[in-house]
């Protein structure tokens, strides 16, 4: 996390415009697939083409998927609602006008509660949706050499989308980051978008203008487009921040504009003013009726609702004792939570032990892979062997962690890989107790110091025997035989 | 109010109309005469009446998530007036 702090005597604020395609398998507004890497304009139909004479039809799963967001974030759902045109041209937009809500979107309202900081400094904000309403996405431009004409490819024209629109809540980039981040986690638990930043599943825009200290009106703002990575958007809006700041202390202003965010050189460029701003002429679209809601549906789709982050936080802490830092940490993502609970399915399994590895040796291991965690080379149900080993005292966790190296790197079962390096962990009581004694008899000064007072070469003896074990003797019971064998009254005193 | 020829000349551009000069004064005048048929709806008396959505009172009806079209791309793309490697080809637009 960047340990951005905003210039002294001014605030920031910021909103976000967030646009998550729908996983639906259909089109809004048509029978055309949905699906991600199709040949170019294989999955365009007559109806996303725009052509004359053809009319949309609503897909019920965008209707469905829209609404369960809104139940997710406690909003209304509109038990009518309606579509109109937003008119522009341009070329991956061959209707000439993109179909979506303005006048009365499907979500009204709403809020999510995000976490910055850690420990003691762990805050909690309020951030307030205004609406989320459905759309359609247009085409896609290609701006390679086409013998200097542009490449059109409408399949992804007329994908659902919903645009989440928060109040202009957040006071930090953090903020942002946080409250970006929780809905890209909400609308995942749901299911109703994979999230993909890379191939433009979840988009997000800032709003960001600053104020002096204490201010209640709001500055003049800039809109930020183009951020596809949680990285990019805290650097996007810290980097506007410092523009917008900059400019005011040298006695300039900011001017009402949207930018893009250049993430090779770390900067915001002006896209457009206001002055040049499209005017969309929106009006009811007359080729869509309203959309009514009843009752009996809106509650089937409540009922359809899993476990939310913020649920499933809660009951990690109060079910497994976790931390409130590493409930948050193994909800943040679907993915990460499925990891987690797929190792724990198992009988007997420790929640705290199997957070900790999740946490560390399985991110560890994702990031220096660059993977995601479903793509992770230790399968949970492995995991699971893994720990079931150290829970039984077959392996040490620093065995455990040369077990799990050899099955990120290897793969194979977990027996396999401790019985083929022989790392089973020495737990048998006459064996080290074996190899105490032979310690004990080795070194009779230190004993002799250590029973003179000098606590201290307790350690000692824990390392000539671990020596003696390579490293493969339990810890605990060698720590008890020793203390056994050094302390107890009991003592052989044997050399 | 009635429309300007700057406020024309705007709505003209938005349109991606070109509009010559002889046809200024004639669309300035069908414009307006559209939008005192507008104005109607500025009554009072309609304060109180929501507006519709739609002229028909009926209310939309969904299609189940389904794909139901199939690949049309050699059809689609034979009025194309240019294109490459299944891509529509358009003169040069850069943002």
């Amino acid at each position: 996390m960047s340990d951005y702090v905003i210039p002294s005597g001014w605030e920031a604020v910021i909103g976000l415009e967030i646009h998550a395609q729908l996983a639906t398998r259909s089109k809004i507004f048509s029978g055309a697939s949905t699906a991600f890497g199709a040949e170019p304009n294989a999955q365009a139909c007559a109806v996303d083409l725009g052509l004359p004479g053809v009319l949309p039809v609503l897909n019920e799963g965008a209707v469905r998927m829209a609404s369960l967001f809104g139940l997710a974030i406690d909003a209304e759902i509109s038990r009518v609602s309606s579509f109109d045109r937003k008119n522009y041209f341009y070329p991956d937009l061959p209707k000439g006008y993109q179909t979506t809500q303005l006048a009365r979107p499907i979500v009204v309202g709403g809020q999510v509660t995000i976490t910055t900081g850690e420990g003691k400094q762990a805050r909690e904000h309020t951030i307030n949706v205004t609406r989320a309403h459905l759309e359609e996405d247009a085409g896609k431009s290609l701006h390679e050499d086409f013998h200097g004409m542009t490449g059109i490819d409408l399949n992804r024209a007329g994908t659902p989308l919903i645009e989440i629109v928060s109040e202009p809540d957040m006071r930090s980039p953090e903020q942002a980051v946080a409250y970006a981040r929780k809905i890209h986690a909400i609308v995942q638990y749901l299911g109703i978008c994979d999230g993909n930043m890379q191939e433009g599943s979840f988009r997000v825009d800032a709003n960001v203008s600053v104020r002096p200290e204490g201010e209640t009106a709001f500055g003049t703002r800039a809109e930020i487009k183009n951020v596809n990575s949680f990285r990019f958007l805290q650097r996007a809006i810290e980097f506007e921040i410092e523009r917008q700041v900059d400019l005011l202390e040298t006695g300039g202003e900011v001017v009402q504009c949207t930018r893009l965010y250049d993430p090779d050189r770390d900067e915001t460029r002006l896209m457009r003013t206001k002055e040049d701003a499209d005017d969309y002429r929106y009006f009811p679209c007359p080729d869509l009726l309203p959309v009514v809601l009843d009752e009996a549906t809106i509650e089937s789709w409540r009922a359809e609702l899993p476990e939310l982050p913020d649920a499933k936080a809660g009951r990690y802490q109060s079910e497994y004792g976790l931390s409130a830092y590493d409930a948050g940490v193994l909800t943040a993502s679907r993915a990460t939570a499925e990891y987690f609970e797929a190792v724990i399915a198992r009988d007997g399994a420790d929640p705290k032990l199997a957070a900790n590895w999740v946490m560390g040796e399985v991110a560890a291991l994702l990031n220096r892979l660059e993977l995601e965690i479903n793509e992770c080379p230790v399968p949970a149900d492995k995991l699971a062997d893994l720990l079931e080993r150290i829970g039984d005292g077959t392996l040490s966790n620093k065995l455990g962690r040369e077990v799990f190296e050899a099955l990120a790197e290897e793969g194979g079962s977990v027996d396999a890989i401790i019985e083929a390096r022989g790392l089973k962990q020495i737990s048998d009581t006459g064996a080290i107790e074996a190899m105490v004694d032979e310690v004990i008899a080795a070194n009779p000064g230190q004993v002799e110091a250590y029973r003179g007072g000098k606590d201290k070469l307790f350690g000692f003896f824990v390392g000539q025997v671990m020596k003696a074990a390579k490293g493969k003797a339990n810890p605990q019971a060698v720590n008890d035989v020793l203390k056994r064998r050094l302390d107890g009254p009991d003592d052989p005193g044997v050399v | 109010m009635s429309l300007t020829n700057d406020q024309l000349q705007d709505v003209a551009n938005l349109a991606r109309i070109s509009v010559e000069d002889g046809w200024t004064d004639g669309l300035r005048r069908d414009l307006n005469a559209i939008l005192d048929q507008a104005r109607l709806l500025d009554d009072p008396r309609l304060d109180a009446i929501e507006p519709m959505a739609h002229p028909l009172d009926q209310t939309q009806r969904l299609r189940a998530d389904t794909v139901s079209e199939t690949d049309q791309r050699v059809t689609m793309m034979a009025a194309a007036p240019a294109q490459e490697g299944g891509l529509f080809l358009v003169p040069k637009v850069i943002e």
